[in-house]
């Protein structure tokens, strides 16, 4: 039953190799027509005005199919999640309109006037801050992921979920953030020295509420206030948020309002009864805040069609880590019995998604392609059948394992488990 | 003369406007802080409860009156007994963690029984967060956890009564950080 895919190897690619493949061409010599209409030869776009300027642009009408998908529960519309469709982007910056959303009871609208950040607890003095205010502080700029923790949870079922790249492992997305270190506020109202952890908490209709570690805020998390250059989008936390690098999303609180210093964590629901890693043996791990490596080939992927046989394809996809920085992208075709170093496009950030091809040619066979990220930690992504084998079947989070597209020999690909 | 002397005082002043925030090793800027000394004791800022039960509210609540409360609010969601429905189990399923079909219901799973307080108040029902006043949450609680025995059915929940109880997972976790 098993069909035997051809390796990798062989169906990689040499650059060099087509170079003169499409030379030779020339073009025919037009001789001048007297009474040439230009009008009857060229784009109908060439020959009249175009549409007027507009005050915030849009995607072209042409693209109007990219969109994130929604899934959320009917009786709590505000409670779910939108995939970015990483299966239709390129680069490694997500679109402000794109970008993966998980709220928890909805999208709160929130006056910036009326907003304030209260920093208190075991501080020396506490301090309110207006966002206005915050606006004056110096910022700094950080290209990273934010990937919930749930992300790819289908992924832990028995049966793979059948559908497109992103709408199946698109719950993470890649912007640049700018916002003040929060180093800067937090030493401004003065840490005492019992504080360890830090209740960050949301206005939105949730009152969402996590602890973080306080040497994480000390460290190079930011209180964003613009997303890839313009204000935070409602549904990314307008008018502020914290942006934990590498740190699973859950932690990443939008809307923040208040931080409150303490020596324990507070226990809250969604750093116990959820964002917990339940494991074989009945307990959970707690706090696991830092995303795995991982990598995911966004195409060719599920539900596309390869047009040509023979015909060769740039595949590729993306990498993160949240320990570091992605120093190794592997691809194979062979469902993992051989394996290809791709390309990674420069330049390479820490805790940022990294953009990895590699041209492939397809010759009609059975295949099986899969990526396999390895950061600078040294860590290398797990297979799934490692990470079952580790983790069990019922972990929900911090699913990371390798993904696997199946290429069948009319062309079409499956989101697959390897056997 | 004069011409070079000012192009000195410029470039002294240069050095004095840049150099200075550098050597200093921070950043400049002015602390924009409002003091909030006053905000800290207010109740829309003390809304966390941690499983110390320190910032729980006055008032109480039983099982009687919880289970009342539960089918006008909460069983749309969780269904009748709290078995779930659209949303979450929240009984039953005690020992089922290590099994083959875990279920994290909070009775089952949830570590602390101050975390429902906490999450009832600022959360349900999604609807209309905060809408329960403080004996109804302390009624809640105590329903939920009485349908798997973890609480007495007469017992009174409050803030002295609801950190004292022991929920059967309290040691069914482990911190992955620090490392």
């Amino acid at each position: 039953m098993k069909k035997a895919p051809l390796e990798s190897r062989r169906q990689f690619l040499q650059y060099t190799a087509l170079s003169g493949a499409f030379a030779g061409f020339s073009l025919p010599v037009l001789s001048a027509e007297s009474g040439l209409d230009y009008r009857d030869i060229l784009p109908e776009s060439m020959t009249k005005a175009g549409d007027s300027f507009s005050n915030y642009g849009q995607p072209s009408p042409y693209e109007s199919k990219i969109i994130r998908w929604i899934s959320a529960n009917p009786d709590m519309p505000g409670n779910g999640v939108s995939w970015s469709p990483l299966h239709d982007l390129q680069g490694s910056i997500t679109p402000n309109g794109l970008h993966f959303e998980r709220h928890h009871n909805g999208v709160p609208d929130i006056d910036p006037a009326r907003h304030n950040l209260l920093i208190d607890g075991l501080v020396e003095k506490p301090l309110s801050f207006s966002v206005e205010a915050l606006k004056r502080y110096p910022m700094q700029s950080r290209l990273c992921f934010v990937e919930c923790g749930g992300h790819s949870n289908r992924s832990w079922h028995s049966r793979q979920i059948e559908t497109a790249a992103g709408y199946a492992h698109g719950l993470v997305s890649n912007a640049e953030w700018t916002g003040i270190p929060l180093k800067y506020l937090l030493q401004e109202a003065g840490i005492q020295s019992k504080a360890k952890w830090v209740i960050a908490e949301a206005a939105d209709g949730a009152s969402l509420n996590v602890s973080i570690p306080l040497k994480k805020l000390l460290d190079d998390a930011i209180l964003a206030l613009y997303q890839n250059g313009e204000r935070l989008r409602p549904e990314n936390g307008y008018p502020l948020r914290l942006v934990l690098p590498g740190w699973e999303g859950i932690t990443n609180i939008k809307w923040l309002r208040q931080l409150r210093l303490t020596d324990e964590p507070a226990m809250t629901r969604d750093e116990t009864a959820q964002y917990t890693d339940l494991m074989p043996d009945g307990t959970a791990r707690q706090f696991s805040f830092e995303m795995e490596a991982k990598s995911l080939i966004t195409s060719p992927s599920h539900g596309m069609k390869l047009p040509d046989n023979p015909g060769i394809y740039q595949l590729t996809g993306l990498a993160w880590s949240g320990r570091g920085k992605i120093t190794r992208v592997e691809v194979s075709s062979d469902g993992g019995a051989s394996w290809v170093d791709a390309e990674l496009q420069q330049p390479v950030l820490s805790k940022a998604f990294t953009r990895f091809s590699l041209p492939w040619q397809w010759q009609g066979q059975y295949a099986m392609l899969q990526s396999r990220a390895t950061d600078e930690t040294g860590y290398v992504q797990p297979s799934r059948e490692q990470l079952l084998a580790n983790h069990g079947s019922h972990g929900f989070f911090h699913f990371n394992a390798i993904i696997s597209w199946e290429v069948s020999e009319d062309g079409y690909l499956y989101h697959v488990y390897p056997d | 003369m004069a011409t070079s002397i000012m192009f000195i005082r410029i470039s002294l002043t240069l050095t004095l406007l840049f150099v200075l925030p550098v050597l200093a090793a921070q950043p400049l800027y002015q602390p924009l802080g409002q003091a909030a000394s006053d905000l800290s004791d207010e109740p829309e800022w003390n809304l966390t409860i941690s499983p110390d039960g320190e910032a729980l509210p006055p008032g109480s609540g039983n099982a009687a009156q919880g289970k009342q409360l539960f089918e006008q609010h909460c069983v749309a969601c969780h269904g009748f007994g709290a078995i779930g429905g659209s949303a979450m189990p929240l009984v039953g399923e005690l020992g089922s963690l290590s099994g083959e079909y875990p279920e994290k219901t909070v009775n089952s799973f949830w570590p602390y029984a101050t975390t429902l307080f906490d999450y009832i108040r600022r959360s349900m029902p999604p609807s209309a967060p905060y809408s329960l006043n403080s004996n109804e949450i302390y009624a809640l609680c105590a329903y939920i956890l009485s349908q798997d025995g973890i609480i007495e059915a007469d017992v009174e929940l409050n803030a002295v009564t609801l950190p004292q109880v022991t929920m059967p997972n309290r040691n069914g976790f482990s911190a992955t950080y620090p490392q």
